[in-house]
């Protein structure tokens, strides 16, 4: 209800921001003409919406299970883990949008350098929120599991990975957030299709209310992706006790 | 047991001087002392856990089985399973007529199938006793296992836990003078000066609270870590 409300106001201050400057609406449309470009290019936005919402999925799906298994390695061997920590840190400074060119480069103009944006993008936060997690299971089962005398790997499987869940949780809703973003950088940089596309060639054609209201999908498709996968995570995380 | 009794002789040096402690078979033997005075280093070393100190000396221990204030359940497994844990630690198969007499003998059958966040603290505390009790180990080791109990609770799970480990070489690591007085068939005094034997009231354990050799070792006991 106040997130209504508050959408409400931020739509009446547009409004009102564009009839007061009295900008041209090239320059910035104003919410009605935007909410009448999304109706009338339908036929080009649903379908734009619809990759770029598969490659989204089709990444986070591959970036979340690279991320659990170098996670679920790193742990498994300490020494791999150590090695692997500060390059994790480091390629968390990499902007990936600086590498989107290069990726389209190699990897065509295709689905593949979409998808593989998103997936560097969601790979490092879920592979540092399980890491963690995986090094710090709580201190009292840990020493009830030891006197119990489980091995190295029963004390992975049994306590560190499952305590580590809500961590990888974390992780994954980061991801989530991210990851449209990265399909859209991937269509900004080297597509004809998807939303990224589509603002790229409203912008260069100067219908400003189109790429608004492509903007406006990819928010919407943001939140809807996130929210799905939040709503499944507090889910399975309840199920199991957290 | 034909190996000698768990006894941990040593020092570790800034946290306790050299000391000796040996445990009495079959016994409850109850570790009395301040916060921060080593007790949980002792209990852990009898554990063969990590301490983070450098201990010098000799550990002679047996299997043990270990109950701590935190009763540390795994949340995402049911009662039945946390009873049961040991097994499932060490790739093994639980007997789950045992697991479930277990769950009666402390009071909680019915509540197999509840996970621990959908219990009470004195609820959690009695899975994490009739988990201890699974193991079957030689000695157990309780530390602080009931602190983070109201009065009445920590009375009632106290007495059910010294009648469940009757027979076994049990250690008890507490800060809690009644406690000790109740529950210790010898009780052992730690304090910075070093480990001293104070004298059992007499009787079986548990012993009631309010009987009065119970209370004027409580006060005597009470007297010492002030001292």
């Amino acid at each position: 209800m106040r997130a209504l409300l508050a959408i409400a106001a931020a739509l009446v201050l547009w409004d009102a921001a564009v009839r007061i400057t009295g900008l041209p609406p090239y320059l910035l449309p104003g919410p009605v003409a935007v909410a009448q470009s999304l109706w009338v290019n339908r036929g080009e936005i649903w379908p734009a919406a619809l990759l770029t919402a598969y490659e989204t999925l089709l990444g986070l799906a591959i970036g979340a299970g690279l991320g659990i298994a170098v996670a679920a390695a790193m742990a498994a061997w300490p020494r791999l883990g150590r090695a692997l920590s500060p390059v994790l840190v480091v390629s968390q400074t990499i902007p990936v949008f600086a590498l989107a060119p290069i990726l389209t480069l190699w990897l065509g103009f295709g689905l593949a350098p979409k998808v593989a944006i998103v997936v560097l993008i969601v790979f490092v936060p879920v592979a540092q929120a399980l890491h963690d997690g995986l090094m710090a299971p709580p201190t009292a089962q840990l020493d009830v599991a030891r006197t119990m005398g489980a091995g190295r790997w029963s004390e992975l499987r049994h306590l560190r990975f499952p305590a580590a869940l809500p961590r990888l949780a974390s992780g994954l809703r980061l991801g989530a957030i991210y990851a449209p973003v990265g399909a859209v950088i991937g269509e900004w940089v080297g597509g004809a299709r998807g939303l990224g596309a589509l603002m790229i060639q409203a912008n260069g054609r100067m219908k400003t209310d189109l790429m608004f209201a492509a903007l406006i999908v990819v928010v919407a498709l943001s939140l809807t992706i996130y929210g799905i996968i939040d709503r499944l995570l507090a889910r399975a995380l309840a199920r199991r006790g957290f | 047991m034909t190996a000698a009794a768990p006894r941990v002789r040593g020092e570790a040096p800034g946290l306790f001087a050299p000391l000796d402690l040996q445990l009495a078979p079959g016994r409850i033997t109850c570790l009395l002392g301040a916060s921060g005075v080593g007790k949980s280093t002792l209990l852990r070393l009898l554990a063969g856990l990590p301490t983070g100190v450098s201990f010098r000396g000799r550990v002679d221990t047996w299997p043990a089985a270990l109950m701590g204030q935190d009763p540390g359940l795994f949340p995402w497994l049911t009662v039945g399973r946390n009873v049961a844990l040991g097994a499932r630690l060490r790739g093994e198969r639980a007997d789950p007529a045992r697991t479930r007499h277990l769950i009666e003998a402390v009071g909680l059958a019915g509540l197999e199938d509840r996970l621990p966040g959908q219990l009470s603290g004195g609820q959690r505390q009695r899975v994490a006793l009739a988990r201890t009790l699974a193991e079957d180990r030689p000695l157990v080791l309780l530390d602080e296992p009931f602190s983070a109990l109201d009065a009445r609770l920590r009375l009632m799970i106290g007495d059910m836990a010294a009648r469940l480990l009757d027979g076994r070489t049990v250690l008890v690591v507490t800060h809690d003078p009644a406690e000790a007085a109740r529950l210790g068939d010898r009780i052992a005094v730690m304090t910075p000066a070093g480990l001293a034997d104070h004298p059992a009231p007499p009787g079986r354990v548990p012993r009631r609270h309010d009987a009065a050799d119970v209370l004027a070792a409580q006060a005597a006991l009470t007297g010492r870590l002030l001292a």
